[in-house]
């Protein structure tokens, strides 16, 4: 049942959001058509029932978030410095990470997350390996690369998550 | 609020430059789409959020257009740069590595 409490939830919220209204013929329109979505996609919708709900969880979402905003304007940052920079210093490769992470969402979130981030773009996933596009790349080793990758944004959402 | 929207806005107006000028620069298909999706990201995020400064009364819709584009925009880019990597897209000689065409037994 929670597991699609949690999607009836959010999409309620995006439809209130988008009419920014408490009309009550709004409220129950906007649950009718929610309620029938979410049965529609009863099977598909599990992976948004994943994040756990405890304190630890809505602290470490809060730190994602902070962490994850802070490593954009670094990233943005870093690329304007490479792309007005007269000789284009680029050193590129594609490299071998590992992710301890289990969750499907856990896992979209990290690669999201390390597409949106300093020099690195998410190019595939294969079970627990994860292969990254790093603009400067400093090391080939794996070991290195998930420390330098992976690992801040992992202890925030291996809490999330798990 | 007008001067800061102001502010917002200009500032992302230039990140979607450098975004643009990245595209044309890069030397290759995944270089450029690290260049346009940082770019794109924030640079929509500040002007939508400099819009929010200029009319507070859209701030809602204006904040699920981002989360929307902060959740969807790293998602295409990655299809794109797994789709690039498929196809055998030609990469710069600059690139040191390639774990993933080494794993998958495909010269590098």
């Amino acid at each position: 049942m929670i597991r699609l409490v949690i999607p009836f939830t959010a999409l309620y919220a995006v439809w209130l959001g988008l009419n920014q209204s408490l009309a009550e013929d709004v409220l129950w329109l906007g649950a009718a058509v929610c309620l029938v979505l979410v049965w529609l996609f009863r099977e598909g919708l599990t992976v948004f029932a994943e994040i756990r709900l405890s304190p630890r969880s809505l602290m470490a979402t809060l730190g994602f978030t902070a962490y994850f905003l802070r490593e954009l304007v670094r990233a943005n940052l870093a690329l304007a410095r490479i792309v007005l920079s007269p000789t284009l210093p680029v050193h590129p490769g594609i490299v071998m990470v590992h992710t301890g992470l289990k969750s499907p969402m856990g896992r979209l979130m990290l690669a999201n997350a390390i597409t949106l981030t300093p020099g690195t773009l998410s190019v595939e996933l294969q079970g627990e390996s994860l292969y990254v596009h790093w603009v400067n790349m400093t090391t080939s080793d794996t070991e290195a690369a998930t420390a330098d990758i992976v690992a801040g944004f992992e202890s925030y959402l291996k809490v999330m998550y798990g | 609020m007008d001067l800061l929207g102001a502010l917002l806005l200009v500032a992302g107006a230039a990140f979607l430059f450098l975004g643009g000028l990245g595209l044309v620069r890069m030397p290759d298909v995944f270089n450029r789409i690290q260049a346009g999706t940082k770019a794109t990201t924030l640079g929509t995020l500040l002007t939508l959020a400099g819009f929010a400064c200029l009319r507070p009364d859209w701030a809602v819709k204006l904040l699920l257009i981002g989360l929307f584009i902060l959740f969807t925009n790293p998602i295409s880019s990655q299809v794109l740069a797994r789709s690039a990597h498929r196809a055998g897209a030609e990469k710069s000689p600059l690139t040191g590595v390639d774990r993933l065409a080494e794993q998958e037994g495909r010269p590098s």
